[in-house]
């Protein structure tokens, strides 16, 4: 089934973007050293594991990849958003002292990264919170931005931001759609 | 899927997807427990009252734990310290709960059925910690979640329920619970204690076998589940005596080799050591009693969490 919509990024520009991206973070961070990925789920978990890949080889060191799920901690209990599956959450290290990174397929409203961020002041004080997403698309309903942003991309809130990833999905493709009720 | 429901009150009623999705809702709610911080803000903002009408010390700090954990407001309330003792009704007391602002009643009480009624009256969720002798199904959860963790799956286990099966609320959901995920159960004990009531029970129940000869039942079982003695059963003439109890129905380390060779032993507890199992047994390595309790905590936050978004949901 063709997906109808506008195609954003194609997969080699995705692999530049996050090649681009990890840069930025070694460079940002004066190398690797006390540098934690954590994804949130579902699909910032493969892009922390292909960002850490990336460093790692830029580096020749060893990056922990944690991957989070925010339910628990999001604002929207009593609204409509109900979501009953509560997936894994795993970090594998302290993250004291740490610089953490959390990497996210799009950045919306930041109310995930608020949720995100309280998540992992649960598991201890990190030195810095930084935010790598593939996209940004505004709209931001908390003041939160992120550090490190494969793509701006301006949107209406009538828009919706499909990505599929090579581990979930077989392809790498982000698509600007219309509301899947506008589609229907 | 979300659960669609209010309540929680018993398991008989339960497909194996919802039990499914409480099973996988618990071990997010593990990670949770295994963490330096165990809180989560969930519930934040939520009133859950815990009512005990009946003793307990496991279940009701368990609950209690779990409500905290979620960052839920909790009232504990023990019928011998409330308004019970001047005579309010059941529904009054509910009502009232309800009426000071709890979302969630947890409630334990003599008489099976009770927490029926109560939900039947309250707009707030009913979670059965027990009723009479009638269903405990935040216990078959933790069973359930405890055997699938060890074996990976329930299906096509065969599971031995041994001793007080009549009175014993425990047995009746598990015996809901395993089955609904395709297990075998047997119930097994003396036949004072496996009445005909409960023969009925075998007889209309396709995964449902009984036996009075524990020797015979533990065969090739992959777990084996004893129940607490209550003491008072003999004084009612319902047992002989403690020692001859203990020596039929009793788990010993020549019975357990009758079972499969690494089949989980269970014990809902409070234990009686030297009559229900040996002490080499409930400290062995193939008993899981420990892993009952915690998992308990994980289980009822799972309960907690899935009740409270349905119950937005229905509203």
């Amino acid at each position: 089934m063709a997906t109808p919509g506008k195609v954003l990024l194609q997969a080699e520009e995705i692999r530049r973007a996050l090649l681009r991206i990890a840069h930025e973070i070694v460079e940002h961070n004066r190398g690797a050293e006390n540098i934690v990925l954590v994804g949130i789920q579902a699909r910032g978990a493969p892009l922390a594991r292909r960002l850490a890949g990336s460093i790692e080889a830029l580096e020749n060191a060893v990056v922990p990849v944690g991957r989070l799920d925010i339910t628990l901690y999001r604002d929207d209990l009593e609204r409509e958003h109900f979501r009953p599956n509560v997936r894994e959450t795993q970090i594998p290290v302290d993250l004291t002292e740490k610089h953490v990174i959390l990497v996210d397929d799009v950045l919306y409203t930041g109310r995930t990264i608020r949720a995100a961020m309280d998540a992992v002041m649960d598991y201890g004080r990190p030195r810095t919170i930084q935010l790598a997403v593939l996209i940004d698309r505004g709209h931001r309903e908390l003041p939160i931005r992120a550090d490190y942003v494969g793509k701006n991309v301006p949107t209406s809130r009538a828009e919706e931001i499909e990505l599929h990833l090579l581990e979930t999905d077989g392809k790498d493709e982000i698509i600007l759609a219309p509301t899947s009720e506008e589609n229907a | 899927m979300p659960l669609a429901r209010k309540d929680l009150l018993d398991l008989d009623d339960f497909s194996s997807e919802e039990i499914r999705l409480l099973l996988e809702t618990t071990a997010a709610m593990t990670e949770i427990l295994s963490r330096p911080i165990r809180r989560v803000p969930t519930l934040r903002g939520k009133t859950i009252v815990n009512m005990f009408y009946e003793a307990s010390t496991r279940t009701r700090s368990s609950f209690e734990l779990a409500a905290k954990n979620l960052s839920a407001d909790l009232v504990n309330v023990s019928a011998s310290q409330s308004s019970v003792e001047k005579g309010e009704s059941l529904i009054d007391t509910m009502r009232t709960l309800q009426a000071l602002g709890a979302d969630m009643i947890v409630m334990r009480h003599w008489e099976a059925g009770a927490p029926y009624l109560a939900a039947s009256w309250l707009e707030a969720s009913v979670i059965n910690a027990g009723d009479g002798w009638h269903a405990h199904p935040s216990q078959a959860l933790l069973d359930l979640y405890t055997v699938q963790e060890r074996r990976g799956s329930i299906e096509g286990l065969k599971l031995v329920i041994v001793g007080d099966i009549l009175h014993s609320r425990v047995a009746r959901s598990n015996l809901w619970g395993f089955g609904t995920m395709g297990a075998h159960v047997v119930l097994c004990g003396p036949p004072t204690l496996v009445t005909p009531d409960i023969v009925d029970i075998a007889e209309n129940v396709p995964w449902v076998t009984i036996s009075y000869d524990l020797d015979e039942a533990i065969a090739d079982a992959d777990v084996v589940m004893m129940l607490r003695l209550q003491r008072e059963r003999m004084a009612s003439g319902l047992l002989p005596s403690l020692r001859e109890y203990a020596i039929r129905f009793g788990l010993n380390h020549r019975r357990m080799q009758r079972a499969r060779p690494n089949a989980l032993i269970m014990h809902p507890g409070p234990m009686n050591q030297g009559v229900e199992l040996t002490p080499e047994l409930a400290y062995g390595e193939q008993a899981v009693i420990e892993e009952q309790v915690t998992n308990g905590v994980a289980v009822r936050m799972a309960i907690f969490y899935l009740l409270a978004g349905t119950a937005e949901r229905l509203a």
